[in-house]
């Protein structure tokens, strides 16, 4: 007989603690104000507009530095999230040990190429990241950020990173 | 450099608040060539375990040490925007350590500027970071 599926509010509960507790402990992204969107299994992040994000004053535009950082992130909480599904999942790893300190380290960043198509408006940007190779030592991910029109993107980026150690 | 150099270098900083929210400091700039060293900071965290500083905030201060090495070339007229930005990480920044990028111009043309620059903490021998980018050459 078919096992009867979760509640909704247990699946729900178990999925957002484990992003937050990906994306709660990093100063860095607090400083910047990147938050994460989910829909099931799929993140949009986001960079609320701020006056200290601005690069250009004279346009003015989004810091070109801040769209790099911005999509590193995304590019870094997606592997980090797809990496650990499988575990929150399956039941591998226990509700209660969601937290940062007991998840795996966040993968290390090899390279990061950003490019940028059109100016960064002064407001909020959004970003998705899609992970095309995932090894056991090394992977490469995709980066699209957009703004007011999901299909005029204002960059886009391609990062390789190396994978934490996992045990076992 | 000349104090009317100087005070543009200090300008350009002052203007831009990203730069200024990371406590960017010009410590050198003419002729294609730009230094900027930034405080540490452990808002700039990435890896709380360690203390090690974000990729991004190495990434922010590579690309405003471009834009700047860009404009302050003698064959550049105006602004410039970034095109382009490769960055390779070459080990984790030291925690509790500044850090410093020198961006250079090595190629300009009409329309574009190529740049290579380096990011490095107290031990200067071993770069923290290295990165390479194309960048417009705005007229007028």
């Amino acid at each position: 007989m078919r096992q009867k599926p979760e509640p909704v509010q247990v699946v729900k509960e178990r999925r957002d603690r484990a992003l937050q507790a990906l994306v709660a402990g990093v100063p860095y992204f607090q400083f910047l104000g990147i938050s994460f969107d989910r829909r099931g299994d799929e993140l949009t992040a986001i960079l609320p507009f701020d006056e200290k994000l601005i690069g250009n004053p004279l346009l003015p535009a989004l810091h070109g530095g801040v769209t790099a950082a911005f999509m590193e992130v995304a590019a870094l909480i997606e592997l980090s999230w797809s990496l650990l599904w499988e575990d929150m999942e399956s039941g591998r790893i226990e509700l209660a040990a969601l937290e940062p300190e007991s998840l795996p380290r966040l993968p290390k960043t090899i390279d990061f190429t950003v490019d940028y198509l059109r100016t960064g408006l002064p407001r909020d940007a959004y970003a998705r990241a899609r992970v095309n190779r995932s090894g056991r030592r090394y992977a490469s991910v995709h980066v699209e950020a957009w703004q007011d029109n999901r299909a005029r993107l204002f960059a886009q980026a391609t990062g390789h990173f190396l994978m934490p150690a996992r045990d076992g | 450099m000349t104090d009317r150099k100087a005070k543009l270098a200090e300008q350009f900083i002052a203007v831009l608040p990203h730069a200024r929210a990371l406590s960017m400091k010009m410590v050198e700039l003419g002729d294609g060539v730009a230094e900027i060293s930034m405080p540490w900071d452990a808002r700039l965290i990435g890896d709380p375990a360690t203390g090690v500083i974000a990729g991004g905030a190495v990434s922010a201060l590579m690309d405003t040490c471009g834009g700047a090495a860009v404009m302050s070339h003698p064959e550049a007229p105006g602004g410039t925007a970034t095109l382009d930005l490769r960055i390779d990480y070459m080990r984790p920044a030291t925690p509790g350590q500044g850090i410093t990028a020198r961006a250079e111009v090595y190629n300009i043309t009409r329309s574009v500027a190529f740049v290579r620059a380096v990011a490095m903490d107290d031990d200067r021998a071993r770069p923290v970071a290295t990165a390479t980018g194309a960048f417009t050459v705005e007229r007028g």
